[in-house]
């Protein structure tokens, strides 16, 4: 009777490494509120989501939330001139472009936190080097203010300027996965291999999410 | 009679046994100034131009154009001290970025990296000096 017990047990914890998990988290802040639902009172959760937005792309045209209606997406922050850590990431945000290419329900985002040199020319200028002619990718461009706090109040993501850096900006490297209602499911390195392979992993099971 | 012929032959053998144990001071130096290159290119070189040397896309050229390397091997200590402004042509596409200078790096240290460089990602040109690096940096444009 008890090895019974042990073996199911056994088998329990087995079949739960087993199981790939097909809901991703979510990210930030939360809040209950009380909803109605056919006449009852229910509990339900409002997660952190990016709110309405409005930035200059590669084009000099003002892009906003509504061009990533329907779409997942994946966020991150640089700047041009940047040699630490940007071309590693962007090195890595291309396995994700070229994975998706022509894929309308995903898209990327990347801010530039050098607001004053990286006006929508220069952006222009390094996604064609890039590679990028398409919007699928867009590459954006946002006053101080609303870059620095968008960054770490929207996205969790750090990014200010510190004279004692040889390049004066200072940021990290995530990359930021976004859902069709623009909440948080997942951050990830971008600098590092096998994380940026988990958000390749992550952004097909928000998409088979997508679809229901 | 047998004997002395014996003793020459383990002197001869001896010999053979020395000179093929020692490397020659430029070898030793070889490997000892490509593995600190190595470690050097990963940490001040291969965000922009990758580890494997293949750069990135239009932005940032690779290293693997044998040919860039060869007939522009006494400008690389000026490039990777001074940096590089405008337009270049590497392995048939044209880059026109701006490298930034590391005048931090001491004469050794830049003839550490460029021997790593010119010997790995398919190029095979051999120690660089530090003799020459001085050299070649005394004559920057």
């Amino acid at each position: 009777m008890r090895n019974l017990f042990y073996l199911l047990f056994l088998g329990l914890i087995l079949s739960a490494c087993n199981q790939t998990p097909d809901q991703l988290p979510y990210l930030g802040e939360r809040a209950p509120i009380e909803k109605m639902v056919d006449g009852k009172k229910v509990i339900d959760t409002i997660y952190q989501s990016i709110p309405p937005f409005q930035f200059r792309n590669q084009d000099s045209l003002l892009i906003s939330e509504k061009d990533f209606e329907g779409k997942i997406y994946v966020s991150d922050f640089f700047f041009t001139s940047c040699n630490t850590i940007c071309p590693i990431m962007h090195r890595n945000m291309l396995k994700v472009y070229e994975k998706y290419k022509g894929n309308p329900q995903v898209k990327i985002l990347s801010h530039t936190i050098d607001y004053k040199y990286d006006l929508p020319s220069r952006l222009k200028k390094y996604a064609t080097k890039l590679g990028i002619n398409d919007h699928q990718w867009e590459f954006v461009h946002g006053s101080k203010d609303s870059i620095y706090q968008f960054a770490a109040k929207n996205y969790l993501v750090a990014a200010y300027e510190d004279q004692k850096d040889p390049q004066g900006l200072v940021h990290q490297g995530w990359f930021v996965l976004v859902d069709k209602n623009r909440h948080l499911r997942g951050a990830y390195d971008g600098t590092k291999t096998d994380q940026v392979e988990q958000l390749l992993k992550d952004m097909d099971i928000l998409l088979q999410e997508n679809e229901k | 009679m047998k004997s002395k012929r014996n003793w020459t032959l383990i002197l001869f053998m001896s010999v053979i046994c020395f000179i093929g144990a020692c490397q020659s001071e430029e070898e030793i130096n070889y490997d000892r100034y490509y593995t600190t290159g190595k470690q050097l290119y990963e940490s001040r070189c291969g965000n922009c131009h990758n580890n494997d040397g293949s750069g990135l896309a239009l932005l940032y050229p690779p290293l693997t154009d044998t040919t860039y390397l060869q007939s522009n091997k006494n400008k690389l200590a000026c490039i990777i001290k001074n940096g590089l402004n405008g337009e270049i042509t590497v392995g048939g596409k044209t880059y026109n970025g701006q490298m930034p200078a590391q005048q931090d790096l001491s004469d050794i240290e830049i003839a550490e990296i460029i021997t790593y460089i010119t010997n790995s990602f398919g190029n095979k040109q051999g120690l660089k000096k530090t003799e020459d690096v001085n050299k070649d940096l005394k004559n920057c444009q």
